[in-house]
């Protein structure tokens, strides 16, 4: 089959790989139908993750039809799913109180090492996201296979297009649990820092969850226009200082909860970023800007939320500020498995619309060229959507 | 294990972490065996599944095989006894048989190799409750004389390495194995081609 792999910093190929198979009992072999370019597979591009290997299949936000089944999946052939990019085994201590991304068993006894030492824990396994995560080969393909399958992929009913219930995959189920993380009071202001796919997910969610405001933060204008529109009131940080803005808007409080949508790769020429520069060695510090400022900017007693994502140490967090204010912090990878069943709800009642995301489609076999776009076309690209069913016409 | 220092650790509220950092805890068991080395693994885990079963499973020593990387197989002539065929490096095997020295059935399981072993070993597994409705803790300390000579330097490779990441990678499959009914592989033949 074809498939996007990992070659190196910056380098993506389209290569011909062996099909996926059968392995386990629960496996399940799906034929991709749509799949997505996601913000952290920029982290993976931009080599900030360690534990890749030349030729690793990439991809974590997908959906497609089932072709094969293991003995004990519960899924039937011709059946249209969404995958989660969460692997969960739906069995250990975790799975059973749906805290599904820290599942005890998914990520390979061999894989599991490298997190354990990392983290003090191992992580459960991802598609498509590193060694570390258990070396899965994702979905940025024709076909892939998908461990667990009775637990993850959801059941997408006749009716609903791929392009409306895609981004369960990942993303939308991301901004919900950064929302949900902010545990809303009415009232509430939630100030969103970064306007890509989960942060504008998350100010849907907010509002969704009674948020009375949400001011969002980005300085990619189409970016912020588009948060404009979903409600938000918005801060270009490229033409006002973001924290004097938000004590001006929230009255002095500041806002009540905050959300950092952006994670490690953070932006801007600011002295902090200029220290870490400075302290980072390769794989070791992740870029807080972003962190330093939410914390900063967050009300006494507020809560701090954190969907973007970090991989290694942080330096200079203002950790005086977070226990003086007394903050709550909320953090974590998606448990995706635990929200797909109310946000399909809410996408087949028309409350949740994501297609307004897509702003380019694509052959998988011009997943390079998406990457490369994604990369250097912040402003326009917003999401990649990758058709392997296209790659005829591509070819 | 008898001197004064490690019955103290053995004693503590983390005895397997307590003991397994203590420098003499190898020399101890080694003396203990009448052996000239001994290397100690030992690392506990939780499974979510009931303490009678995990001791029933692996009281069938046939079934270590399934989760244990380099055991070959395990086979069992008689009630009490077990064969053991492990894999060592050049496509070798080393060979030993083992007799069951404590048997209390839901509680500990623990065994010692036989005169003749290619590696001198012994094992002890022990079962208790975790906290109500969270499974059971299982526990595993195995010792070992690292044999001698240019092949003992190969299996040295295989098995003393890491010798504690051995364990907990053994432990993490029968954990997978016995909560998912499967273990976890990303391997071949859906692996991505490495080149």
């Amino acid at each position: 089959m074809r498939a996007l792999t990992w070659h190196g910093k910056h380098d993506v190929r389209m290569d011909t790989v062996p099909d996926p198979r059968l392995v386990n009992p629960r496996d399940a072999i799906i034929r991709i139908t749509s799949t997505a370019i996601c913000g952290s597979d920029l982290h993976l591009y931009d080599s900030y993750i360690p534990s890749m290997h030349r030729g690793d299949i990439l991809g974590h936000e997908f959906m497609g039809e089932v072709v094969e089944t293991g003995l004990k999946s519960t899924l039937q052939k011709g059946q249209r799913v969404v995958v989660p990019f969460v692997i969960a085994c739906g069995k250990c201590f975790f799975c059973e109180k749906e805290q599904f991304s820290a599942c005890d068993n998914s990520n390979p006894a061999e894989k599991a090492d490298l997190s354990e030492v990392a983290y003090g824990y191992a992580m459960s396994g991802l598609f498509g996201y590193s060694h570390m995560t258990g070396g899965y080969a994702g979905g940025q393909a024709e076909y892939v296979r998908v461990p667990y399958s009775d637990v993850g992929p959801i059941v997408i009913p006749d009716g609903l297009e791929d392009e409306k219930v895609l981004f369960l995959s990942d993303i939308l189920p991301t901004g919900w649990m950064a929302a949900e993380n902010c545990e809303i009071e009415p009232g509430d202001t939630v100030a969103v820092w970064g306007c890509g796919p989960v942060g504008l997910f998350s100010i849907q969610s907010a509002f969704l969850m009674g948020a009375h405001r949400v001011i969002a933060i980005d300085h990619y204008p189409h970016r912020l226009e588009l948060a404009k529109s979903m409600g938000a009131e918005i801060v270009n940080y490229h033409d006002v200082k973001v924290r004097e803005a938000l004590t001006e808007m929230t009255g002095g409080i500041g806002p009540d909860a905050v959300i950092d949508a952006v994670g490690m790769e953070s932006h801007g020429f600011t002295i902090d970023n200029v220290l870490d520069a400075v302290t980072t060695t390769k794989l070791g510090t992740d870029r807080t800007h972003v962190l330093r400022e939410v914390i900063m900017a967050c009300r006494k007693g507020g809560r701090v939320s954190i969907p973007g994502v970090y991989g290694g140490m942080g330096d200079k967090i203002p950790i005086g500020a977070l226990m003086q204010k007394g903050l709550q912090v909320r953090t974590g990878q998606t448990h995706v498995q635990r929200y797909l069943r109310p946000l399909l709800e809410m996408i087949g009642e028309g409350r949740i619309d994501t297609t307004f995301l897509i702003s380019h489609r694509l052959p998988l076999e011009q997943a390079p060229e998406g990457y490369k776009m994604f990369k250097e076309q912040q402003n326009e690209v917003t999401k990649v959507v990758l058709k392997p069913e296209w790659q005829k016409d591509a070819a | 294990m008898s001197s004064e220092n490690v019955e103290r650790a053995l004693q503590s509220d983390a005895p397997l972490t307590a003991a397994v950092h203590q420098r003499d805890v190898a020399k101890e068991a080694a003396d203990t065996q009448g052996w000239n080395a001994a290397a100690v693994a030992g690392r506990s885990v939780t499974v979510n599944r009931p303490r009678a079963e995990l001791y029933a499973f692996w009281r069938d020593f046939r079934n270590l095989a399934a989760f244990m990387e380099n055991v070959e197989s395990v086979t069992s002539r008689d009630e009490g006894t077990a064969h053991w065929v492990v894999r060592a490096p050049a496509g070798q095997t080393v060979e030993w048989d083992s007799v069951i020295t404590e048997d209390v059935p839901a509680q500990v399981i623990a065994w010692e190799s036989v005169e003749g072993a290619d590696i001198k070993n012994s094992g002890r597994i022990e079962f208790r409750d975790a906290a109500p409705g969270r499974g059971a803790v299982v526990t595993a300390i195995i010792v070992y004389e690292p044999p001698g000579g240019d092949f003992g330097k190969l299996i040295a490779k295989l098995f003393q390495k890491e010798p504690k990441i051995q364990a907990r990678r053994e432990l993490r499959r029968f954990k997978q194995l016995m909560e998912t009914g499967e273990i976890s592989t990303s391997q071949a033949p859906d692996a991505a081609p490495r080149g």
